[in-house]
């Protein structure tokens, strides 16, 4: 890859302080768990007064480099060096110790103590062996004010909006001192509002000469913030950028490892039927919801596979929860088969014939401790109504069909559901929603994690159920597998729509481009021609 | 040849082996004790003896349970059902003594009617404060448990009421086909609740709602409806047993009827192999744990156990049972026999001497 001979430091204008040596420098990081490499020589430094993202997809690395900059993993190769000096955290409370304080995604402190008692948990000043909750109040305020923040310190923690509880962990985090405070996502339940708030005591910190880590999806928040960024993929290093030198394109080919020049089209084997039908089998309106999806419209026509692209946090996810009444939306209005409906709640979309397969398996999909012939049957016994039980032979003939159709093994009916391959629980949940016979079918991530057989038979079943006329979501991190199956392409990116085309002749390029938000006029070419 | 070690491993892996085994080193600790413990004579068509005496004293448990079973399947519990069980008996017994013709069959029955929709009607509205008000089942129940004996006391005056109708008695104390008809009640409850929730889908959605609420939703399953039921199940099962030990005493002392019931029916569930994490029930796991608890009561005074100790033992016993059951408490002790398999016989003995 392009480490080595990449001009990491000295790249645009806004160079690094090289002369300064880095307050926290990694070096040729490598941690492996049983077989699996999940860091691989990874180098990164940290300088003081610098907002340093870390950029990846999913399982790219950061959480493991992070948790291996605090102590919370045990490197195998490489050294850690603060100030210049080796160390080895065996702890996170080593690290906390040396200065590296980290606030996680979401928000680990006690909801029911308050303010000022969350951020001195564990070292309250104390008068006569009694905590001095007045000095504490104080203490809490002051850092409180120094970040900007204006709240009761004598106030329950849970009382207030996320944002603020961040804001919270945030100052507490910084109470005890940090030189270096890790930021984990702390922007994606969030909104605008409340990310500008979060920033400016970022900005606020960073002038005090803190280093900050940023993890984030959001590439337009990383524009706006951070100064240098370092980019991994698969475990490895692809490269350390200034940001503001760096175009969004050549970040996310970095995240996602393709040379643009070198992709090749890839074909859509299907023939696209759709748009022949005038009224749209389901219709989103301006429907959106705070924290996880801006306004966005959405339509879905019989027989057709519209595929959503977008990094992850893009709202990918988020538009079809809210398609389906897993979450309800807050505006918007959504029309199946002509008729406004409300989704109030799953059953409500199931009862509209509506399905969703979630993208995580083992806690919204698979009940593990039933059987095989269990879970297929759950959504429509569920729809029947548990006083009319789905008579045995009924269930039998359908089990078996699908275990058939879709080449679940072993053909066990009886087989518990956790001891299943992965490939199989996940054939297992499609089949679920196959036997309500579904008008539209919403698929998350439904080839995430499962072997390559398996991955080819569900995109197969995929295109076959699109040409019996079912609407398919389709939902995946693998863009190729998206404009394979897809007829019509949503590109998703910080929380809303921000293109959709015919799926005629784009490649990956073109939807990289688009995600990067370099392809304004060409979307507008295209979609003249 | 080949066949035995499957059969033994099946019989080994099977969940009821635990309970069942329970059982028969209680009774065996009997028989040692008594060596007539387990003898059964016939005397005018009934059958008497022990054994008798353990399944009809198990019927109060075993029908509280049964409900319980269900309410515990769905990661639950419900505290209330003594109280339930009080006001039941309250009802029954208010009722026959205020009837004008007390000693008649339609009375008993009118009584016990009115009796059982007041426990329904309680049990729902301990359904509706899990299922619709989303209170945690703990605290939900917890109200009922405290007012429920309010509300007994209420309706009896604070008075030991005695009914004086021969068919009300015979709940307790009558004899069907040569058994006990508590027994036979707590039996036909049983079959009943396994035809409900076997024969039906409810059994199996109770289950998933139990171990994964989430995927549930997004399947559709209507949790909200199958919390209720099952707490309005637990109210009707409760309402039956109070009944029962109305009978049994042919009174109703509202502060004592049922007291501390929740216990043993959590204890029979538990027994019987369900989870309280929720989940996998099984009926007969629990109907074994029923018994277990009343032949538990009957070795005390057995066995010379002194009655100031006797709770004392019943913790043991159960905690010992419980640790029969869990599989990470067998592990642990198979691992220290392993590691010391050799010196493991002479230690024993150096125990002994």
């Amino acid at each position: 890859m392009t480490q080595m001979d990449a001009p990491r430091v000295q790249t645009g204008a806004g160079d690094p302080p090289v002369e300064r040596a880095p307050v926290i420098e990694m070096r040729d990081i490598s941690i492996t768990f049983g077989s699996v490499q999940a860091l691989s020589e990874v180098s990164v430094r940290l300088y003081a007064g610098e907002v340093h993202a870390l950029m990846g997809e999913n399982g790219a690395g950061k959480s493991t480099l992070i948790k291996a900059l605090t102590g919370v993993y045990s490197i195998d190769s490489g050294v850690v060096l603060v100030g210049g000096e080796k160390h080895s955290f065996s702890s996170p409370l080593a690290a906390q110790a040396a200065g590296i304080s980290t606030v996680y995604q979401e928000v680990n402190l006690v909801p029911n103590l308050t303010v000022a008692e969350n951020m001195l948990l564990g070292r309250e000043p104390r008068r006569f062996g009694a905590v001095h909750v007045r000095e504490m109040n104080r203490r809490a305020r002051e850092t409180l004010h120094g970040l900007g923040v204006d709240i009761d310190p004598g106030s329950l923690l849970g009382e207030h909006p996320i944002a603020i509880q961040q804001l919270v962990a945030i100052a507490r985090a910084v109470d005890v001192d940090a030189r270096v405070l890790i930021l984990d996502e702390p922007t994606s339940s969030l909104d605008a509002d409340e990310v500008q708030k979060l920033f400016e005591v970022m900005r606020r910190l960073r002038g005090q000469g803190v280093a900050i880590v940023f993890v984030s999806h959001f590439l337009d928040q990383v524009y706006e913030i951070a100064d240098r960024m370092t980019i991994l993929r698969n475990g490895r290093l692809v490269g350390e950028r200034m940001v503001a030198g760096t175009p969004q394109l050549e970040l996310v080919k970095l995240m996602i490892g393709r040379e643009l020049e070198t992709l090749e089209r890839l074909d859509r084997s299907q023939s696209s039927s759709a748009g022949a039908s005038s009224t749209p089998v389901l219709k989103a309106l301006g429907i959106s919801r705070k924290g996880s999806l801006e306004v966005t419209d959405l339509e879905l026509y019989e027989g057709e596979v519209v595929g959503l692209a977008g990094l992850l946090g893009s709202g990918r996810t988020e538009l079809a929860r809210l398609l389906f009444g897993a979450d309800t939306v807050d505006s918007g209005d959504v029309t199946i088969r002509g008729e406004r409906r409300r989704l109030r709640s799953p059953r409500h979309a199931i009862d509209r014939k509506i399905s969703f397969s979630s993208e995580d398996r083992k806690s919204e999909g698979l009940v593990e401790d039933l059987t095989v012939a269990d879970n297929m049957l759950l959504a429509l016994q569920a729809s029947r109504g548990w006083l009319r039980p789905i008579p045995q032979a009924t269930r039998e003939r359908l089990v078996e069909q699908y275990l058939k159709a879709l080449d679940i093994r072993p053909a066990d009916p009886t087989a518990l559901m956790r001891n299943m391959s992965g490939g199989n629980q996940q054939k297992v949940l499609l089949a679920r929603w196959l036997i309500t016979e579904p008008d539209i079918l919403i698929l998350d991530e439904p080839t995430r994690g499962i072997d390559i057989g398996a991955k080819a038979q569900i995109q197969a079943k995929v295109a076959e159920l699109a040409a019996q006329g079912i609407s398919i979501v389709f939902i995946s991190a693998e863009l190729e597998e998206v404009l394979r199956l897809s007829d019509r392409l949503v590109v998703m990116r910080d929380r809303r729509k921000i293109d959709e085309r015919p799926n005629h002749g784009v490649n990956v390029s073109d939807v990289l481009r688009i995600i990067a938000g370099e392809s304004r006029s060409e979307r507008e070419e295209a979609e003249g021609a | 040849m080949p066949e035995n070690p499957t059969l033994v491993q099946r019989l080994l892996r099977h969940q009821l082996l635990w309970p069942v085994l329970a059982l028969v080193a209680l009774l065996v600790i009997n028989v040692v004790a008594t060596p007539t413990f387990l003898n059964i004579r016939m005397q005018d068509g009934h059958l008497y003896g022990n054994v008798v005496d353990i399944v009809r004293n198990s019927a109060p448990v075993m029908l509280v349970a049964l409900g319980m079973t269900l309410v515990i399947a769905t990661r639950g519990i419900d505290l209330s059902v003594g109280a339930i069980a009080a006001i039941s008996a309250a009802v029954a017994c208010t009722r026959i003594v205020g009837a004008g013709d007390e000693a008649a069959l339609t009375t008993a029955v009118m009584a016990c009617t009115y009796a059982l929709i007041a426990c329904i009607a309680l049990g729902a509205w301990n359904g509706f404060l899990v299922s619709v008000l989303r209170i945690q089942p703990i605290i939900a129940t917890l109200i009922l448990m405290v007012a429920g004996r309010g509300i007994s006391m209420a309706i009896t005056d604070g008075q030991i009421t005695t009914p004086n109708n021969g068919w009300f008695s015979d709940l307790a104390s009558g004899f069907v086909l040569t058994l006990p008809l508590a027994f036979i009640i707590a039996l036909v409850v049983f079959a009943l609740t396994a035809v409900l929730t076997r024969r039906t889908a409810l059994g199996m959605l109770i289950e998933a709602v139990g171990i994964n609420p989430e995927a549930s939703r997004l399947a559709g399953v209507r949790s909200r409806t199958i919390t209720w039921t099952v707490y309005t199940f637990s109210g009707l099962c409760s309402g039956i047993a109070g009944l029962v030990i109305a009978a049994n005493t042919n009174s109703v002392n509202a502060n004592s009827l049922g007291l501390w019931i929740e216990l043993d029916a959590i204890l029979a569930v538990v027994i019987g192999g369900t989870s309280l994490a929720g989940g996998r029930f099984s009926l007969t796991g629990t109907f074994i744990g029923a018994i277990f608890i009343a032949t538990l009561a009957r070795t005390i005074p057995n066995i010379g156990i002194p009655s100031e100790v006797n709770y004392l033992f019943k913790a043991i016993v159960v905690i010992a049972v419980c640790l029969l059951q869990s599989s990470r408490a067998r592990s642990v002790f198979r691992r220290h026999r392993s590691v010391t398999p050799g010196p493991a016989v002479p230690v024993a003995k150096g125990i002994a001497a």
